[in-house]
């Protein structure tokens, strides 16, 4: 080397660098810059637990203070995973609790925790501050208990939409009463009452509190007691939005409210009466979240209050909003970023609301900045689809949900081909995109020609052969993450493109033709991917190798197979033997 | 490498008989309704030995599944699909169980798929929850938080000079007895006053009730399904989950209104 720098530069230079992409960028430049960089690197996510191993991480990064993990595939949300699958945190907080004595934050999603091991965390990492578990699920409040008991530090303790066992409220009184340093507290999964004075006493003593989420026990009218110690509130869930409150306490309500001055999200709503809405409209100026979709109120009130939200730019609601509310919405809300419509009645063939794509489509040529969009509907039609994608080039996240499985265009009956065509057409910086309705091949052909930054792609009922899969597989380049359940896509485009799979961290396929055989083949031929066959009907050598498989997961990893599977899961390896659990 | 990846997989196209079909993209028949395949396709989907039938769009889906339908139909039978299915005798056979044309119902009969439409668990319960509260609301009820078809019963419960309200759900207690007690836990921290060492259970005890109604003691009642306001204790427990609407706990000497029933009930058996 003509000169180089002491190492301590550049560990200062590389402190700059926070994106695990260019981190990683650096670390193949040369062998001393890996070293250097491994040393310094302090945050590491692991986006497929299963994808590397507890100890190569900690072997490689020794200095870690923040880790994010997540296990499940993305169709565990929807029930497709079974039970006991897999995702167990617990080899990873035991490996972490003995190598990082000073890591600070672990986030986890999709993943099965323990108490057992939250009472490791607990005890282990001595300046413990963020906790968040999203979409985890096997523990109980008795592991909250540890945490608040033991974490001195701690400032996150986030829940969102964990499943947790519920043994009472009583957890939250394991907070010591020297413990002061809370900032955001997530509990809106809980089921059960946690102690009213309990929570007031923490939100008093914690003056950096911003984010306080309640759930759905904590009464209306203990609200504005929280709030009025709480107004430097940043971020609010409400508890059940319903009483019967008397006009003193509404008034004392709406005052606390107003008292918080900070206030920029709002979510919660549980059972929420309308008639006191009207408590938080004078927030609605300054709001740039809105989470009503727990809100089970009509369009015209929706309306109302969601008029008076000038700087909107995340709206999550229910479909009750109707054609009319997304109207007004568009009107109104002109900072718009994000929109997500759910339904009401998703299991209810009829609709009940008058929510049609027109929605959408105003809310498209209204908000110009509108980049990311769920939305659950019952009839769509390529001219929509179309006008949305002119009028919204900038759309990142496009997801659909026409809830009838292979609903064709409602207009000219035809499949939607065109439509998701002219989406990916014009969006040239999609990243995420969900299909739904009938389409055939010719969709996926236009996906693998135009969508050149799709990262992630959910695909249902959709398309007629394999030729689909290949025009996915072989013309996104960015993809890491493909879902596809109830589409005839087997063995061919698989195989084909086995090479792709290493590129990406996952593909799920569910309720497909992809035939054992190709499974087995798969697995033998690409020793860095666990081709895992799940399938409850029992082993698949009980059936002919052309039998489709159950279920079907491929990740990348250089862990080699599990050993915590279930006795329905088998990964397909070299020796081209089963390998039960 | 890419060359001997190229090779590696020929080999492999060899092995399974691929004949991917690189030319026009599927046709699109002008109704729309299913998709036709171009006879290409038909070539190699053949060689795979599975016949795919594609079905119109009311069909849900599970022609195509044909080998995998059992379990699939067991799973929509089945709320989330943790039983294992029966193994594979349905899975082997070519034609589709008799049972899978009862997917092919008329609305709004339809089986439900799993996992279809892509809504999370969590924001389903809730869903349920809410829409039976908010029937009952537009059949009179109260304000839309009462009890439930199935699941909770939740009612709320005054006291008499306690500053705020509970909840209980009334489906969580077998009997009196139970309620009872966690009413004293619940409203513990305001003095019941002289109640006697039994608490509040002694409340439901109508001897002693006439005793404390004279007092400044507690007294539950509640408001029935008519509007009335009853002693609690008179009907059987089931009876009264299902027709207590709210509880108020009332000041022994308010409820004087009350005691006449429990008098007479008393005169009577005595």
């Amino acid at each position: 080397m003509a000169y180089s720098f002491p190492e301590e530069v550049l560990e200062h230079v590389f402190s700059f660098i926070g994106s695990d992409r260019d981190r990683n960028a650096v670390s193949l430049v040369c062998k001393s810059w890996y070293e250097i960089e491994r040393w310094c690197r302090r945050r590491v996510f692991v986006g497929n637990c299963y994808a590397v191993s507890p100890a190569a991480v900690v072997r490689r990064f020794p200095e870690v203070r923040s880790v994010e993990l997540k296990g499940k595939p993305h169709f565990a949300d929807f029930n497709l995973v079974p039970e006991g699958w897999g995702g167990y945190v617990s080899p990873w907080i035991t490996t972490l609790a003995r190598a990082y004595p000073w890591l600070e934050e672990i986030r986890l999603k999709r993943m099965v925790v323990t108490d057992e091991s939250l009472e490791l965390i607990a005890r282990s990492f001595k300046n413990f501050k963020v906790l968040v578990l999203s979409s985890c699920e096997g523990f109980s409040t008795d592991g909250l208990a540890a945490v608040a008991a033991n974490c001195r530090n701690l400032r996150e303790l986030d829940l969102r939409e964990s499943e947790v066992e519920d043994m009472s409220g009583h957890w939250l009184s394991h907070f010591p009463d020297s413990y002061t340093s809370l900032v955001s507290l997530n509990i809106s999964c809980l089921g059960s009452e946690v102690s009213f004075s309990a929570l007031e006493r923490l939100v008093s003593r914690c003056p950096d509190l911003r984010s306080l989420r309640l759930n759905r026990t904590v009464p209306l009218d203990r609200l504005a007691n929280l709030l009025r110690r709480a107004p430097q509130l940043a971020e609010l869930g409400t508890g059940v939005y319903s009483a019967e409150l008397r006009s003193d306490d509404f008034s004392n309500l709406v005052g606390a409210l107003a008292g918080c001055r900070e206030l920029r999200s709002l979510s919660g709503f549980w059972d929420v009466v309308p008639a006191y809405l009207p408590a938080v409209y004078p927030l609605c100026s300054g709001l740039t979240s809105l989470n009503l979709s727990y809100a089970t109120i009509q369009s015209s009130e929706l309306t109302k209050l969601i008029s008076q939200c000038h700087s909107l730019q995340r709206l999550w609601v229910l479909d009750y909003i109707e054609d009319s509310g997304l109207e007004a919405l568009a009107a109104c809300c002109k900072d718009l970023r994000e929109l997500r419509v759910f339904p009401s009645e998703p299991f209810n063939r009829e609709g009940n609301v008058s929510l049609t794509e027109q929605g959408l489509v105003s809310v498209s040529e209204g908000c110009s900045k509108l980049q990311s969009v769920l939305y659950f509907c019952r009839q769509m039609s390529n001219a929509a689809l179309l006008t949305i994608a002119r009028n919204r080039p900038n759309m990142t996240r496009f997801r659909l949900c026409i809830i009838e499985p292979r609903c064709p265009d409602y207009i000219t009956h035809e499949p939607l081909d065109t439509g998701f065509g002219a989406i990916v057409q014009h969006c040239k910086d999609l990243q995420r995109l969900s299909l739904s309705g009938l389409l055939t091949d010719r969709v996926f052909e236009y996906i693998g020609t135009y969508a050149k930054k799709l990262e992630m792609l959910s695909v249902a009922f959709a398309g007629d052969s394999d030729l689909g899969l290949h025009h996915v597989l072989s013309g996104c380049d960015s993809l890491r993450k493909l879902e596809i359940r109830d589409c005839p896509f087997g063995d061919k485009a698989l195989l084909a493109n086995a090479a792709k799979l290493e590129t990406m961290r996952s593909l799920w396929m569910s309720s497909c033709s992809v035939s054992f055989g190709a499974c087995k083949l798969l697995g033998q031929k690409m020793p860095r991917l666990n081709v895992e066959v799940i399938d409850e009907r029992g082993h698949p050598d009980s059936r002919p190798e052309s039998c489709p498989v159950e279920k079907l997961y491929i990740y990348r990893t250089v862990a080699g197979p599990r050993f915590d599977m279930p006795d329905f899961v088998w990964t397909m390896d070299e020796d081209s033997a089963l390998r039960p659990s | 490498m890419s060359a001997e990846t190229a090779e590696r997989f020929t080999i492999d196209f060899e092995e399974t008989e691929l004949r991917l079909g690189l030319g026009r993209p599927a046709g699109v028949s002008s109704n729309g309704e299913g998709a036709t395949r171009s006879g290409g396709k038909r070539v190699f989907l053949e060689t795979v030995d599975l016949k795919l039938n594609l079905s119109s769009k009311e069909d849900g889906g599970s022609v195509e599944k044909i080998r995998a339908s059992a379990p699939a139909e067991k799973k929509m039978n089945s709320s989330d699909g943790k039983e294992k299915s029966v193994a594979a005798a349905a899975a082997a056979a070519a034609p589709p169980p008799p049972s899978s044309s009862s997917e092919v119902a008329k609305p709004p009969a339809k089986a439900q798929v799993v996992g279809w439409p892509p809504v999370r668990s969590f924001r389903k319960n809730i869903m349920a929850v809410q829409k039976s509260g908010s029937d009952e609301a537009e059949k009179g009820g109260s304000s839309g938080n009462s009890a439930a078809t199935s699941g909770a019963a939740f009612v709320k419960v005054s006291m008499d000079g306690a500053p705020y309200l509970r909840k209980v759900d009334l489906k969580l207690y077998k009997s009196y007895q139970d309620l009872s007690d966690a009413l004293a836990k619940m409203f513990s921290s305001f003095t019941i006053g002289n109640c006697g060492s039994g608490g509040m259970k002694d409340f439901m005890n109508e001897s002693k009730l006439i005793d404390l109604l004279n007092g400044s003691d507690y007294v539950p009642t509640y408001e029935d399904k008519d509007g009335d306001w009853m002693l609690v204790g008179d009907v059987p427990w089931d009876m009264f989950v299902d027709s207590c609407k709210r509880l108020r706990i009332m000041k022994g000497s308010e409820a004087i209104g009350l005691a006449p029933r429990a008098v007479e009930k008393c005169k009577n058996r005595s």
